[in-house]
């Protein structure tokens, strides 16, 4: 969907709003509800969409009426978030004047994989280091001892040069680092 | 039993409710014993590493206490917090209470590598919502692994203290440790339904064959075969009967409380 399209949408949800049962129901479509999700923030990483974030799933308009579904993937099992974002989302949707179900599901499991560009470039510049690719970190790279590895790039001055201080951090999809170079410390995404 | 139509035959329904309370159990105990840590842990990142590997535990439990709960009809709480001491099923390898550092990484170090071979038997299994719920528990408990396999390798190495307190805990620990896979009535039900890829008694052979070289390299005595291997999720008692304590205190202050 074009950026014009998104805020076309965004605005007929906001008209259904504003003018409640004044004005025509506007038309509910797939499209106005990505668009609206679009620009919920997650709440342990507000910097990023839970579009970006990659744990919208499955999208059911229906018909008029019904409920609008929407399947989300938590990003861990015991996410203590998953509760305020299916507020959120109920909260956000409520501007399309119809009943909202929301369903966490496992029927594909959220990986890190699944953070858009867009939501990579935001955690970079929030000082978070976003994941690198699952594989990769299977295959010996992130997940190996604790020590020395050469993937996980500082996200203040970029060098390579940096140390996993915990495989744990504050919440359960990071990891605590620091860099050797510019002595800064740091937290990245944990490869999921 | 089961309120809950699930399809399933009732045989298979009845054998799985076992499985699930037993892995929900074992996920429940394990992660309130590391929140025992929570503020105490030998260094600042143990704090925190402890804390958030209790978090994951919990929400394992929470997950797998749903599933039974939709299987059984019960409020997934309840079957957390309303059973008597002598009705939880999580292995006798968690009956140990916190004891040192040396304890609790043993005892993870035993528990996550045998719940790692559990749960590869049952990715990919015939009852969807527990292998879907496995694809993604299988991502969070290879941190998990690594986690304890570190501190496990830095004790065993780490001189004469931090030895003699590992071996400590190994010889306290080892008889229990395959009490993970303690036999379930109606195993074989699980296994022929393709729920479980194969018998507990097979998955204890493969944690020796993955532990065995770990072992060998630092000259750790393996853990002996169980004593008393039916009665692994049995006999509980004082250290789970204190900790029982502890993790129901909050619903017992006020029954019924809603959040």
């Amino acid at each position: 969907m074009s950026e014009a399209g998104i805020q076309l949408a965004v605005a007929h949800a906001r008209a259904g709003a504003t003018h409640g049962t004044h004005a025509p129901a506007p038309r509910v479509d797939e499209a106005a509800v990505r668009a609206i999700l679009a620009a919920v923030p997650d709440p342990e990483l507000p910097m990023l969409s839970i579009v970006d974030l990659g744990i919208v799933h499955r999208v059911d308009v229906g018909p008029d009426g019904d409920p609008i579904r929407v399947e989300i993937l938590p990003t861990f099992v015991g996410c203590p978030a998953l509760e305020l974002i299916k507020a959120s989302i109920v909260e956000r949707l409520a501007a399309l004047g119809r009943p909202v179900e929301v369903m966490a599901t496992f029927e594909v499991p959220w990986t890190s994989d699944r953070i858009s560009p867009a939501g990579r470039q935001a955690l970079l510049e929030a000082g978070i280091t976003p994941p690198g690719p699952v594989a990769e970190a299977r295959a010996g790279g992130t997940l190996t001892l604790i020590g020395l590895e050469p993937r996980v790039p500082c996200p203040y001055c970029g060098s390579r040069r940096t140390v996993l201080d915990n495989a744990f951090g504050p919440t359960q999809c990071r990891t605590i680092r620091s860099c050797v170079d510019c002595r800064q410390p740091f937290e990245a995404i944990k490869p999921v | 039993m089961s309120a809950v139509s699930t399809g399933l035959p009732p045989a298979t329904a009845t054998a799985l409710e076992t499985l699930l309370r037993a892995m929900a159990d074992d996920e429940f105990v394990i992660g309130f014993s590391d929140s025992e840590w929570t503020g105490i842990a030998p260094q600042l990142e143990e704090d925190v590493a402890m804390s958030s590997l209790a978090q994951d535990e919990l929400g394992h439990a929470a997950a797998l206490y749903g599933l039974l709960g939709g299987l059984t009809g019960s409020d997934p709480d309840a079957l957390a917090y309303d059973r008597e001491p002598a009705d939880y099923r999580h292995c006798r390898l968690l009956d140990h209470g916190r004891g040192d550092w040396a304890m609790t990484i043993a005892r993870r170090y035993l528990y996550d590598t045998a719940d790692a071979i559990r749960l590869e038997a049952l990715a990919g299994g015939s009852w969807a919502p527990l292998a879907e719920l496995v694809g993604k528990l299988v991502r969070e408990e290879r941190y998990h692994v690594m986690h304890a396999s570190t501190w496990f390798d830095r004790l065993a190495r780490g001189g004469r203290e931090p030895r003699a307190r590992l071996l400590s805990a190994l010889d306290e620990l080892g008889p229990d440790a395959a009490t993970v896979f303690t036999p379930l009535p109606g195993e074989p039900v699980l296994v022929e339904a393709g729920i479980f890829a194969a018998p507990l008694s097979e998955l204890e052979r493969r944690w020796r064959a993955a532990i065995g070289p770990t072992f060998g390299a630092l000259d750790l005595p393996m853990p002996p075969v169980a004593n008393e291997p039916e009665r692994g999720r049995l006999d509980h008692g004082e250290a789970f009967a204190w900790l029982w304590g502890e993790f129901t205190t909050v619903r017992h202050a006020d029954p019924g409380a809603v959040w």
